[in-house]
């Protein structure tokens, strides 16, 4: 196997992951994507950490899953407390700035 | 005393008088600084100076006087008189040439020309210089008396002084610059003089017409000096090595037949032009009855004895330009002898009808110049000059004992109708030096004027002058018949007015010229009472301090004539022999700017008792390293018959105007009295000669008007639409262009570039405001989108 | 002979779990109801096990089904219900800007594409026989050994989330 198509495939995750982050307006939907992101670069790191032979991209995917999960568990939190406050979790009526 | 040295012509006795004559003009200079500054803290308030200065001005110039005459029996005896007797022995003497008393500094120099100043002492500037010594002394000794308590006593003597100086220089003056210098300090003086009194307007201008009225003459001194100069600059620079402003160079070049015709004349007419203005010639006479505004003391001596000569002077100083240009004694008729002729006649019909004593007087003066004038137009040199000798002195008597009637007879009035009559009895020292002066001016023998006046009639005449010579005696016949009328007007017949005893309030010092309406009203008027003995209210005679200098100026008037009694033979011609220059043909031997040296003694040059010339300088052109300086005049020789016939005639006058007076004045004929009203020609004649033939309106009304009206208006013009449109468009222009700049400049381009960097700043925030949306996709979108932008840059630029 | 059949096998069984997850994937970020959404990110984040295991990282593939597919898709599924009324599909979970991501996506793809491509062409995995197992003796090793001052921030990080999302969601 190629390490390339790990790379891509992890490449691929990512630009998929941003175009969600950008495109969508719901915001569980926007943090699905940052998931996203985050498992193309886990996916990066165990590639590369095979090819090396290397450990330590195992110990930093897993410090990876460990920082997703808490991020994610603040985030819904952050849009649990918007949704009780604006009762709408659309990113796009989310924003006060007039421009 | 000089010591006399024989061979050579120029070691004339000179002497110190004669080498430092220049010290006389600044003498009086002087002073008049000293009173100016000092004179208001003296005890006699300036005026002592004043009499001082005079009276070491009068004994220089009579110490110069003494030595010249000295210097001219030197200059007959010794070697010349060995030559003069055989020139006697082949027909005639020769006259001695005398080399003037020259010295010249260096005043300035400009242009590579030199300007000098000093003296040129010959006979004729002795003359001169001790009339107006004389004369100044005379009247400032009056004056001390006459303007006693005048508001600008001070001011008064220093004008006084002043002018002294200005005419002694003018008449010792060696070059035309320095006699211009001299003629306009005695015009700014007797401007000065004449509106002494100047709060009152009529004084003021008589003054301003007297000034003008010169003025205008002066320009025909300026362009004369300037044709002569630029005419014979180079002649007399190349013989005589003296500039074109020298008289003794312009004599010079004018004898030497090499001066161009038309320089000669149109430069003489020029000069002319300014001594009608200056002597008061026709037409340029109106100043001079005007100028009586003036104190009597100024009258009597500017306008009569001194400064009125002044253009007699000049004509007699550049005699040979005169000769030559004009023709003088070539001809039956010219210029200067025509002008004479007219104004001897015209000022003596004038004196007729003055009601004012300084008027007819100031007539008689116009008259008696326009003698003068005929006299050196006919070329009768001698007599015109010693007719300004001894007519200074009786005329500043008359003047003085004008003064002296109103000033204790008539309460100050000079109106003879109004104030005088019969003070005769009254004044008797005043009424007799005026009825000696009367005659001595009438020319009644054996007074002066016989022998001044009568000597020009004859030569005139001699010289071919017939008309002129009719003219001279019936103006004879007309002075004595003018003064007769004033005199029986003054001290004769009934007193009427001021002099009967009458003290008019106010009403007639308004309109006459004398000095007391201006004493701080009249309250000084009883100040005046006290000095002037004024107890009897009543006329009287003057205080010595005025009837001294009557009394010497009538002895004069009296003897004068005797320093050249023709009549009396060649040995009694003392003034011929020491004032006439002499008609020798001169070599020059040095080219100083001094004169020139050895005389050569012409054979028959000069012909003594009155006979032709017939050889001499005007008779042939001066051989080269010769010169000329004097024509050769002729001289009537006198006969008695001659001398009869002018007597007559002067009785004649004297006689039937004073039967005409007396008839008339005291209303017993009845057909005289009211003639003029009723007969019109006679009325208009009378009429006309009041309005003075209204050359007076002519000049004013009409010459005047015409010149200054147009110029005014176009003055005025100028200054509205030149100088004022030009600032009220540059005022304008400058609105426009502010305009323009605001509007333009101001609101497009600064507030503009202001604005724009404003909307720059605004757009620039505006186009980037979106970047700040708050929309969290966008914020996404915008990283990624940096983010891959970057590291394809990173790649590109490692690749 | 084995490790060759192992390799064809493991390239067969790579692509097929890496179309799954990209076609996952794509759902996610198309599909118009967020249940769906979240349910296809499930598939995603196996198949992502899945290709752990082809590389030998057995503990990693280990705990991302425990942490992501157990925790943590539950905790966005209970997220979702507590956040919305509807359970279904809605209109669209696009914004406005959605098309500004395509060229974004696809420039970044580009680009990383071209500089893997360029710099690990040819480089291939060490062959599975060689490829050993990852002990987990190991892994922990490298975690309390080099990286511990990570693994403690990492608890703190924990803790603080903990602490923060329950700050965050009470009902004050």
């Amino acid at each position: 196997m190629l390490t390339v198509q790990f790379l891509l495939l992890a490449a691929v995750l990512f630009c998929i992951g941003v175009y969600g982050v950008i495109a969508r307006k719901n915001a569980v939907m926007v943090l699905m994507s940052i998931e996203l992101i985050l498992n193309a670069v886990n996916l990066n790191l165990l590639a590369f950490s095979a090819r090396l032979g290397s450990i330590d991209g195992n110990t930093f995917a897993l410090y990876v899953i460990a920082v997703a999960a808490a991020e994610v568990g603040v985030g819904l939190a952050m849009v649990l407390l918007i949704y009780r406050n604006r009762r709408s979790i659309a990113l796009d009526e989310l924003s006060e700035m007039k421009g | 005393m000089p010591t006399a040295e024989t061979s050579h012509a120029a070691a004339h006795s000179a002497g110190w008088f004669l080498e430092n004559a220049w010290i006389i003009p600044i003498v009086p200079a002087v002073a008049f600084a000293l009173i100016i500054f000092f004179g208001k803290r003296l005890p006699m308030k300036g005026s002592e100076l004043g009499v001082a200065s005079m009276i070491s001005s009068l004994v220089l110039s009579a110490g110069a006087a003494w030595q010249w005459m000295n210097r001219v029996d030197d200059a007959s005896g010794g070697a010349v008189k060995e030559l003069s007797r055989v020139a006697k022995a082949e027909g005639g003497y020769g006259a001695p040439y005398v080399e003037p008393i020259v010295r010249e500094w260096t005043w300035w120099q400009s242009g590579g020309m030199e300007f000098g100043i000093g003296q040129h002492i010959d006979g004729l500037a002795i003359t001169l210089l001790f009339v107006v010594a004389f004369i100044s002394t005379l009247v400032q000794v009056y004056s001390l008396e006459y303007l006693r308590g005048d508001r600008r006593y001070t001011h008064f003597f220093a004008a006084l002084t002043l002018f002294s100086a200005g005419m002694l220089s003018m008449v010792l003056a060696p070059n035309m610059v320095q006699l211009i210098l001299g003629w306009e300090i005695m015009g700014l003086c007797s401007f000065m003089l004449i509106g002494h009194w100047w709060e009152d307007q009529a004084n003021a201008r008589a003054a301003m017409k007297a000034f003008f009225t010169v003025r205008v003459g002066d320009v025909g001194l300026l362009v004369g000096t300037g044709i002569l100069f630029f005419s014979a600059n180079s002649w007399t620079q190349a013989n005589l090595g003296v500039s074109g402003f020298n008289i003794s160079g312009l004599s010079a070049w004018a004898m030497s037949g090499e001066a161009g015709k038309s320089a000669l004349t149109w430069g003489a007419v020029a000069l002319f032009v300014a001594c009608i203005g200056k002597s008061g010639q026709f037409p340029l006479h109106t100043w001079l009855p005007d100028a009586m505004a003036g104190p009597t003391p100024v009258s009597s001596l500017l306008h009569s004895s001194t400064m009125v000569v002044a253009g007699v002077f000049l004509v007699a100083r550049l005699y040979p330009v005169f000769w030559e240009g004009l023709g003088i004694t070539e001809n039956t008729v010219n210029f200067i002898v025509v002008i004479g002729g007219v104004t001897i006649v015209i000022a003596a019909l004038l004196a007729f009808v003055q009601h004012d004593i300084k008027k007819v007087l100031a007539y008689s003066t116009v008259s008696q110049l326009g003698y003068m004038m005929m006299g050196l137009g006919a070329g009768a040199w001698l007599p015109a000059v010693f007719h300004i000798f001894t007519h200074a002195f009786f005329k500043a008597c008359l003047f003085l004992s004008a003064g002296s009637v109103s000033h204790s007879g008539s309460h100050h009035s000079f109106d003879m109708k109004k104030d005088m009559g019969g003070l005769a009895k009254k004044m008797p020292i005043t009424a007799t030096t005026w009825i000696i002066s009367t005659l001595a001016l009438a020319g009644v023998f054996p007074l002066a004027g016989f022998f001044s006046k009568d000597e020009i009639i004859d030569n005139v005449g001699h010289n071919g002058y017939q008309v002129f010579m009719i003219i001279g005696l019936g103006g004879a016949f007309l002075t004595a018949a003018y003064m007769t009328r004033a005199t029986y007007l003054t001290f004769f017949g009934e007193a009427r007015g001021a002099a009967a005893g009458e003290h008019h309030a106010g009403e007639h010092h308004a309109d006459q010229h004398d000095s007391h309406d201006i004493h701080d009203a009249h309250d000084a008027h009883d100040a005046h009472d006290s000095h002037d003995s004024h107890g009897a209210h009543g006329p009287h005679e003057s205080p010595k301090l005025i009837t001294i200098p009557l009394v010497i100026l009538a002895v004069l008037a009296v003897f004068a004539g005797l320093a050249n009694a023709t009549p009396f033979g060649s040995n009694w011609e003392r003034f011929k022999k020491y004032v006439e220059p002499s008609a020798a043909y001169v070599a020059i031997e040095e080219t100083l700017a001094t004169g020139p040296g050895e005389a050569i003694v012409v054979v028959g040059a000069e012909s003594g008792e009155g006979e032709e010339a017939t050889a001499g300088c005007s008779f042939e052109v001066p051989e080269a390293g010769k010169a000329c300086y004097f024509p050769a005049v002729s001289h009537a020789k006198f006969k008695w018959s001659k001398g009869l016939l002018s007597l007559a005639i002067v009785a004649a006058g004297l006689v039937s105007s004073w039967l005409f007076c007396v008839q008339y004045y005291t209303r017993r004929n009845r057909r005289l009295v009211g003639l003029t009203e009723r007969n019109a020609l006679l009325r208009g004649g009378y009429r006309f000669l009041w309005n003075k033939y209204y050359l007076d309106a002519l000049y004013e009304k009409v010459i005047v008007r015409a010149i200054a009206h147009p110029i005014s208006r176009g003055a005025y013009w100028i200054n509205q639409n030149v100088l004022d449109g030009i600032v009220n468009s540059a005022g304008r222009i400058s609105r426009r262009v502010a305009g323009w700049v605001y509007r333009n400049i101001d609101q497009r381009v600064v507030d503009g570039a202001v604005n724009g960097s404003g909307a720059a700043a605004r757009g620039t925030g505006g186009a980037l405001r979106p970047v700040q949306s708050g929309k969290v996709n966008q914020y996404g979108a915008l990283l990624f989108a940096a983010a891959a932008i970057g590291a394809l840059v990173l790649v590109i630029i490692n690749t | 002979m084995v490790g060759a059949d192992l390799l064809v096998a493991q390239n067969i069984g790579f692509g097929i779990i890496a179309v799954l997850m990209v076609v996952g994937a794509l759902r996610v970020v198309t599909v118009n109801n967020v249940v769906h959404a979240a349910l296809w990110l499930v598939v995603v984040l196996s198949g992502a096990a899945a290709q752990y295991l082809l590389l030998s990282a057995e503990f990693v593939a280990i705990t991302q089904v425990l942490v992501y597919v157990g925790a943590v898709m539950v905790l966005f599924l209970f997220g979702t219900m507590l956040t919305r009324a509807r359970i279904g599909a809605e209109s669209d979970l696009n914004n406005k800007n959605w098309a500004l991501g395509i060229p974004v996506a696809l420039l970044l793809l580009g680009v990383i594409s071209w500089v893997l491509i360029d710099g690990f062409g040819d480089d291939r995995l060490p062959d599975p026989d060689e490829m050993g197992q990852v002990p987990v003796q190991v892994l922990s090793d490298d975690i309390f050994g080099p990286y511990l001052l990570p693994f403690w921030a990492l608890s703190f990080v924990l803790l603080i989330a903990v602490i923060g999302a329950i700050v965050l969601a009470r009902k004050d």
